[in-house]
This record gives structure tokens, sequence and C-alpha cells, in this order.
């Protein structure tokens, strides 16, 4: 692997991409106007899970707005690499330009998950971190190194474990051909991000942190958040992204040997 | 005489989507578990007894979700998708041509998947009473037939909402960012996520102008049993149906005359 060929490479993907987008100019601002809204929706929603009694799943409104802004962060990287990359596979696929790809001398999974990006999910990044930033201050949690390197390792955890999720059931278009529905199923469960896991019944959390890890994503950088976590569950979630990466290059590769390309 | 005419070319319509719809069956299963969001919220209304302070027992709350989940999968609409995509594509065109106007094509599309779609959902709503024996009920014929009506409404009102939004695409040639900002209040204030009675104060004294309760709070609440004003709503329905149908008419006559046939 040459670093520096890459990052020259992404450089120039950033550039285009970012071009075309721009292109769109109020799209790009019914995207801002819609993420604000998404969020405020959102924390309404959560008030009222919360004006009965105060606790969900043990949680406070103030901690659960922790998850929310995790979630909204997740959700901006989501938007702005995931979503516009990993759909493009699909069409790829359908129209049998994948072959363009494959040729080209640098690494495909490299070339397909960061070929373009959408500028309108930097916005949703922003009002998450301005809300944790809120929510450090009405929780009262002091800053210090340790804690914050943890959370870092918890949320890049969060980000492999959310991608390989994304390419996992978009590389599954090699068979199927159209997969738009399935990452409408996944969207519908990342929905559960948004909560505390621990609101759920105990079958559904086992669900959701067994077979699709969802809940974890944005619950234990939550907890590293306000300092209540255990140091297995981060060690459990670094072991679960490494082998959600893992196992997605691993499925890709063996993916592509089905490829059979189309109209040629 | 013209009368046989129409039900002719509906029927043939709606056969040929029919026809077409079942070929991707597995797209519309997928499509059908996308929508049970409802059931994970209601799994946060019981875990946290959070139902106590809106008064409704948890086996009239898990009805109500239930219908939600019913109602949201005889109502969904992506009319802007299909339009936007025929719009960019130039497929609109030949539509134009044909004496009939091109919405009825899209209309019978939306039947034909729905009655595609039904099996599915009959198959997941099984499964949500073996997991909840408790809540089985039969609605009376009189109300089922009610209900069945306000959720063809419901569908009327989301589809002359999409089919106005998809009518700008002959001005701004990509409408599904507005589709996406008129989706978040759908998601929040429609009664997907938590019935319209949990709702503040504060949002209930206006809520009930706006059509978002009538997409899913209404007639879930009809078909569940739950306490609702039946004819106060039908009227909401229809006189929003009323209010939007001129809006198209005109949006849609002054559109064509814009039209440009992108890609001929």
């Amino acid at each position: 692997m040459n670093l520096r060929k890459y990052l020259k490479v992404y450089k120039k993907f950033l550039h285009t991409s970012l071009a075309s987008e721009l292109e769109y100019k109020t799209n790009i601002l019914i995207d801002l106007i819609t993420a604000i809204l998404s969020l405020i929706g959102s924390i309404f929603l959560l008030s009222i899970f919360f004006q009965s009694n105060g606790y969900i799943g043990g949680w406070k409104f103030e901690q659960a707005l922790i998850i929310q802004g995790i979630y909204t962060i997740l959700n901006g990287i989501t938007n702005t690499w995931f979503n516009p990359n990993l759909t493009e596979i699909v069409k790829h696929i359908r129209e049998g330009t994948l072959d363009f790809v494959l040729l080209k001398p640098i690494d495909s999974q490299f070339f397909i998950s960061l070929k373009r990006i959408s500028p309108s999910g930097f916005l949703e990044i922003m009002l998450g971190f301005c809300l944790l930033l809120y929510c450090i201050k009405i929780n009262q949690i002091n800053l210090n190194l340790t804690f914050l390197s943890l959370c870092l390792i918890t949320i890049i955890c969060s980000i492999c474990i959310l991608y390989s999720l994304w390419f996992f059931i978009s590389t599954t278009t090699i068979w199927f051909v159209k997969t738009w529905n399935a990452t409408e199923v996944l969207r519908s469960f990342l929905y559960i991000g948004r909560f505390p896991l621990n609101s759920f019944s105990f079958s559904l959390r086992i669900f959701f942190s067994v077979f699709i890890p969802i809940a974890f994503i944005t619950t234990i950088p939550s907890e590293v958040f306000l300092g209540i976590s255990q140091l297995w569950k981060i060690l459990l979630e670094v072991i679960v992204a490494l082998i959600f990466c893992s196992t997605s290059r691993k499925f890709w590769l063996y993916a592509l040997k089905f490829y059979s390309s189309a109209s040629s | 005489m013209i009368s046989n005419l129409i039900n002719r070319k509906i029927f043939t319509l709606l056969k040929v989507q029919y026809s077409n719809m079942l070929e991707y069956r597995v797209e519309i299963a997928l499509w059908a578990i996308s929508g049970i969001i409802p059931f994970f919220m209601l799994n946060i209304w019981t875990n946290n007894n959070l139902n106590e302070s809106i008064n409704i027992s948890d086996v009239m709350l898990s009805r109500y979700f239930l219908c939600a989940f019913f109602v949201r999968q005889f109502s969904v609409v992506w009319v802007v998708f299909s339009f936007e995509e025929d719009s960019l594509m130039g497929k609109v065109s030949p539509y134009l041509i044909q004496p009939l106007n091109p919405f009825f094509r899209y209309f019978a599309q939306h039947l034909a998947e729905q009655i595609t779609r039904f099996p599915f959902a009959l198959i997941i709503a099984f499964f949500f009473f073996i997991f909840n024996p408790e809540s089985i009920w039969i609605p009376n014929l009189g109300i089922l037939f009610l209900s069945i009506i306000s959720t063809f409404l419901s569908f009327l009102i989301q589809f002359l909402i999409q089919s106005i939004v998809a009518c700008l695409c002959f001005w701004t040639e990509k409408a599904s960012s507005i589709e996406r900002l008129l989706f978040i209040p759908t998601l929040f204030l429609s009664g997907l996520l938590a019935p319209v009675v949990s709702f503040p104060e504060y949002v209930k004294s206006w809520i009930y102008l706006t059509p978002f309760p009538y997409l899913i709070d209404f007639p879930a609440n009809l078909l569940s049993g739950n306490e609702t004003n039946i004819s106060g709503g039908l009227t909401m329905q229809i006189a929003w149906i009323l209010l939007l149908f001129p809006i198209f008419k005109k949006i849609w006559s002054e559109g064509t005359k814009k039209y440009t046939a992108m890609g001929s």
C-alpha cells in the first residue's frame, strides 16, 4: 500500500465530487434545513419520552441528549461518505461499470467507498458537535486527555462498524442486483441508535447488540462520555469493530469472484 | 361508455403494474420490514411504563402501534423519486403524448405495490401477535370499513403533496431534497413514533389543523379502537384533499408548459 499515492488520489476525489455537488446549491441549502429540523424533531420526540417520569432505561434527559449528539455526528458521516458512495455500488453493478473500477490500478474497495462526498452532511456533523458541547456543559463533565482519547477510540470504532454494515449490505448487490430496500431496512434499524440500549426489552437488547450491533454504536461512546463505562465494554467494541472491518473486506473480495459484468 | 373506457384503462394499468411489482417480491418484502419502526417505539413505551401519563393501557398502545404500522404500509408514497428519475432521463416525454395524465401511471404503481405488500404485512402482523397474544382483537366491520377509507384518504393526501413536490422537478430538476425536508414533519408529527395524544399541549393546540395527524394517527386510532373524533377526522382529510387537488392541477399545467424534455 502506497499511502502517499492514496492520499493524492483522495484529494482529487474530494475536489471533483465537491465541484459537482456544489452545482445544486439550493439542494444543499434545503439539506441543511432538513438536518436542523430533523435534530429538532428527534429532541422533541425524546422530550415526549421523558415527560412522564424523567427516566428511560436509567438515563436522564440530559444524558440521553449525548446519545442524540453522537447519533447526529454518525448520521452526518453516513450522509457525507457512506450513503453517496455505497448506493453508487448498486448502480455500478446494474450498469456493469464496476469493470472500469476493477481495471484501475488502485484498490477497488478504496475507490468505491471514498469516491464521492456530499457536503450537506457536514452541517449535521457540526450540529452534533454543538449538541455534545452543550451536553458537556449541562452534565458538568470534566474533560481530560485519557477521557477524550477513549471517546475518540470508541467513536472511531462506531464509524468502522457503521461503515462495515453499509458496505456489507451494498456488497450483496453482486448477487441480488437491486438492494435499495435492504439499505432502507438498515436505515430503519439504525434509527434505534437514537435511544439508550437499556430502554429496550431484554430480547431486543440482545438482538441489537449481538446480531446488528446498532445500539452499541451510540450507547458505548455515550457511556464513555459520561465516564460510566466499564473497560470491558470499550474492549468489546474495539474487538467488534476489528471483526466487522476485516469481515467486510474479506466479504468484498469473496463477492468479487461472483461478479459477472453486465452487458459485456 | 366513457366510464367503461375509464374502467378498462384503470384495470389494464393496475394489471400491468401488479405483474411488474410481483417481479420484485423480495424487494417489497424488505420494504415491508423497513416499516417496523413503530414496533421498536412500542417497545420503548411499554418497557419504560411511559403510557401511564397518557392514560392508554399497554394493550391499547400495542394495538395503536400495530395499526400505525399497517396505515404506514398502505399510505407510503414515493412518486417524487420515480418522477424525478423519469424526468431526468427524459422518460416523461412519451407519457405526455398519451391521452392519460402520467400520474395515473404512478398512482397505479402505488396501488399495485400495496396489493403486493399486503401478504408481507399480514405475516409481520402474525409475528406481532405471537409475541403479543393479549393484543389480538377484531374490529367490527363498520370501523374496519371506515378505517380502510381513512387510510386511503391519508394515502391520497400524501400522494397529492408528493405530486406537487414532484412537479417542482420541472423547475429545479432535483425535487427529492424537498421531499426529504417534508418527510421530517411527517415522521415526527404524524403519530408514527408516538401517538399524537402524548404530545405536549403547546403542540396539540395547532397540530390538528395541519395534515400530519391525519396521515397516521387518525386512521390508526380509528382502527385500533382508541378514542378519536371520527367525523371530524374524515372531514379534515377530505378538506385537505380538496385544498391540495387544485394546487396540483395548477402546478401540473404550469409545469408541462415549462417542460424541456431532458435527454431527447
